[in-house]
Parts: structure tokens; C-alpha cells; sequence
């Protein structure tokens, strides 16, 4: 006889009201969560705990690659480490060169910006962060690091490896955070042609970033070299972002269809850097954008969304 | 039992893949909570689909009850019709998989529209082809397990 209250006596047609019931109150729970994240604060918090509560489990996953890379870099051979060795000096050599030049070049600038002394470093201080989870969609381009809120890291904080910028930090987690990328649809980022100062936007298209809009006959080609712009408020002027490799031109269309190969390499970095800018520094980036100021509370990097594809 | 497998499919989910591969990848945490579902639908319920879809949510960083709500909703279909299909042969099981899945598929669509996430690829849909491919093995594997405990 089916006892009423307890679920594993009564028969099993019997269910079929009680999942349904069951179903609209998950249904209205999942509305009005996805509501307030979209507008409310309350589940930010939420969220934030749930960051917090994911952080081992994206540890885990992480472990095996870790791991491994842990084993084969304590197994190098005696050979393998001094060649190494020897190749690290050899870069060492070369950017101490690259940096003596680079501080008397910054010494010529500021005399000539009628300065009287140099400008204070752009990069006010960095941190370096492990990449414990990646997320490689053609809809999210997304990675998770090991640092987070209380690690003192910041909403939108500029993200790079050594190679260029991979993107800015998205969502914060207390010893986590996800990082959009630059190949991301939903991010833009403002950049400069170095060669001519051409300035547009870069909108992620998911393993390369595409240049939307610019005009057929503006000066661009191939092998062109990317900079951030420096508008925006998230990215200093100055930081390289990608290289132009495919330039299309049809009479019809208004636009040129230009696409450009981040110089960060996504596909291969362990580590990452999350940097700090110094404000009194003219390239670093506004704290409020020049242009069109962000309606929403927080500042963004601005969201456009690029053509269908 | 219920909670290992789902757990290991959560991982299965998360481990990073070329990006290739990753467009292949079955949606591993809600074959099994489809499996379970249909072959034993008291042992998690409407609860287990709800609680796998924040998983994903928290996870991906999806708007937090986006996956909750779909896969809480096929999870509710598969109960209502699992003695119609667990008496089904796999072959026909995995298109019922497959419809699954793409309703699944479907109500994320919908809710990435409304919610302001208007961009969407033709490569979105292709897990629920692989989804459907790979049922028997999910169904095989996961047999071994529901019969061990």
C-alpha cells in the first residue's frame, strides 16, 4: 500500500504528476536565478561562493598536465638542462641589450617631450598566475587562472603572456578567475597600426581576431603589426596585440574583411602575467574611457558584436 | 553511484582540448544523467538534471540556471518516457538520445538569445551528433556500473 509521504512506496505511474511538479518549481528556481545574475548583486555572491567551491575540482583537472610536465622536466637529461641553460643566457645577453638601448631611447623621449627626467615604467608591477582551466569554444574563448580576489587581482586587469596581450579578467573568484580572451566574439579591443597609426577595433572571431571596421581603401596589409590603442580604459597604449594576415578588398562591400594572428601564443602558455599599470605613466589606460562612457556601473571592454560567422 | 559517474562525466566536460576536438566532444554530464534518468528514475530524479546543469553553469561560466534549466527539462522528459525507451534497442535509444540532445541544445539557444548572447556557430549542434553516436558505449559503460553496485 502506497504510505503517503514516502517516495519509495508509492507506485510508479503515480510519479508522473510529482516529476512535473518537480520540474516547474527547478523550472522557476533556474528563471529566477538567471534573472537576478543578469540584474541583481545577490548572485553575484552567490556565484562568487560558487567560484570558490569549483576551485579544486578545476585543480584537479588541471593535475594531470601539470603533473606531467612536473615529471618531464624533472626527468631531463643533464644535456637537455645545459643546453638550455646556455640558450636562456644567450637570451638574457640579448634583452639586457634591448634594455640598455631601450632606457636611453626613454631618456632621448622625455628630453624631447621636454621632460626633466623619465617618464616613471608603464608596467607599475605584475604577477604571474597558472592557467588551470581552458575553455576553447567557437562561442567562449576563456581561461581560468589560480589567482584571484584575494590575491589582490582586479575586474578587467589587463592579462599577457610574454609574447603580446591575451585578454583582460572577466569574473572573480576568491583564489580563481576567468579571463576572456582576445579571440573571445564577445571581446573587442582597441588597437593602432604601428606603421601608420591606424586605429580600429579588433573583435575576437575564435581563433584569429578580425578588423571589421575598416573602410576598403584604408592602408592595411598583411604583416601590418597590431598595438593596443590605449582607449578604452583596460589596455595601455603600446602593447603589442597581433599581426595582419589576410587582407580582402571586394568592390562591392564598403569594408575590407581584414583578419590578424594574436602574437600571444593561446594554445601553449602554462603561465600567464596579470599587470598593473602606473596611472602618472601617459600610456596607461584612463581609468574612465575618452570616448563613449560605458552606461553600465562597472567599465567593460566595449562589447560589439562582429558579423555573423 | 550516481554521484562517481556524474562526477567523472563532469571532468570528461572540463579537460581541456585542442579546439577541434573540443567541437566533437560529447556533453558527457548530461549522457549521463540521461542514462540515469531513463534506466533508474528514482535515483536522482528532476534534482540530478537541475544540480548537473549548475555544474555546468558554474563551470563555464554560463548564466548561472542557463544549462540548469535544459537539461532539468530533458532530464523531466527522459522520466516521464523511460519505460518507453529503456525497452527500445540501442540503436533506437540513440535517436532518442539525439532528439534529447538537441532540445537540450535547443533551449540553450533560446536563453543565449533573450539573455543578450545573440552570436551562435553551426558547430554548436555537432555534440549532439556524437552525443547520439556514442550512447551505447555510454549506456554499455555505465550498465557495468549500475549492475556492480
Amino acid at each position: 500500500m502506497a504510505v503517503f509521504g514516502s517516495d519509495f512506496d508509492r507506485p510508479l505511474y503515480g510519479r508522473g504528476p510529482s516529476a512535473g511538479l518537480r520540474f516547474t518549481l527547478y523550472a522557476i528556481l533556474s528563471i529566477v536565478l538567471m534573472y537576478f545574475d543578469q540584474h541583481g548583486h545577490v548572485v553575484q555572491r552567490i556565484r562568487y561562493a560558487l567560484e570558490a567551491a569549483a576551485y579544486p575540482v578545476q585543480v584537479a583537472v588541471s593535475s594531470p598536465s601539470l603533473a606531467w610536465s612536473w615529471l618531464t622536466a624533472s626527468f631531463q637529461g643533464r644535456e637537455l638542462l645545459r643546453a638550455e641553460n646556455e640558450r636562456l643566457r644567450e637570451r638574457v645577453r640579448t634583452l639586457e641589450l634591448a634594455i640598455m638601448r631601450q632606457r636611453a631611447l626613454e631618456q632621448e623621449n622625455a628630453e624631447l617631450r621636454g621632460l626633466r627626467s623619465a617618464l616613471p615604467p608603464l608596467i607599475h608591477s605584475w604577477r604571474l598566475a597558472e592557467i588551470i582551466g581552458v575553455q576553447t569554444t567557437p562561442l567562449r574563448q576563456r581561461i581560468v587562472i589560480n589567482r584571484g580576489a584575494r590575491d589582490g587581482v582586479t575586474l578587467n586587469q589587463a592579462v599577457v603572456d610574454g609574447a603580446g596581450v591575451l585578454g583582460q579578467v572577466a569574473r572573480l573568484g576568491p583564489w580563481s578567475a576567468e579571463v576572456i580572451l582576445i579571440t573571445d566574439p564577445e571581446h573587442a579591443i582597441p588597437v593602432e597600426v604601428t606603421r601608420n597609426r591606424l586605429r580600429s577595433i579588433a573583435v575576437g572571431g575564435s581563433t584569429e581576431l578580425l578588423l571589421p571596421y575598416l573602410a576598403t581603401n584604408s592602408d592595411v596589409k598583411s604583416g601590418d603589426l597590431l598595438v593596443s590603442s590605449g582607449l578604452g580604459g583596460v589596455f595601455p597604449a603600446g602593447l603589442p596585440v597581433a599581426r595582419v594576415i589576410g587582407v580582402r578588398r571586394e568592390v562591392s562591400q564598403p569594408l575590407a574583411q581584414v583578419r590578424a594572428q594574436p602574437l600571444a601564443d593561446l594554445e601553449h602558455d602554462r603561465e600567464v602575467m596579470l599587470l598593473e599599470f602606473d596611472p602618472s605613466n601617459p600610456a596607461a589606460p584612463a581609468p574612465d574611457p575618452p570616448i563613449a562612457p560605458a552606461p553600465e556601473p562597472k567599465p567593460k571592454a566595449p562589447k560589439i558584436a562582429p558579423p555573423d560567422g | 553511484m550516481v554521484a562517481t559517474t556524474a562526477i567523472i562525466a563532469l571532468v570528461l566536460t572540463l579537460v581541456p582540448l585542442p579546439y577541434w576536438v573540443a567541437i566533437l566532444r560529447p556533453a558527457f554530464l548530461v549522457l549521463v544523467v540521461l542514462y540515469w534518468s531513463t534506466m533508474a528514475p528514482r535515483s536522482g530524479g528532476v534534482l540530478l538534471g537541475f544540480a548537473a546543469g549548475l555544474a555546468i553553469d558554474v563551470f563555464e561560466g554560463s548564466l548561472l540556471g542557463e544549462h540548469a534549466l535544459a537539461l532539468a527539462f530533458i532530464t523531466y522528459l527522459a522520466i516521464r518516457l523511460h519505460l518507453l525507451v529503456r525497452a527500445k534497442p540501442l540503436f533506437e535509444q540513440s535517436l532518442f538520445v539525439f532528439a534529447a540532445l538537441m532540445v537540450y541544445e535547443f533551449v540553450l539557444w533560446v536563453i543565449d538569445g533573450w539573455s543578450g548572447h545573440p552570436l551562435t556557430t553551426p558547430t554548436r549542434w555537432v555534440h549532439t551528433l556524437t552525443g547520439g553516436l556514442i550512447w551505447p558505449v555510454v549506456a554499455g559503460v555505465l550498465g557495468r556500473f549500475q549492475a556492480s553496485r
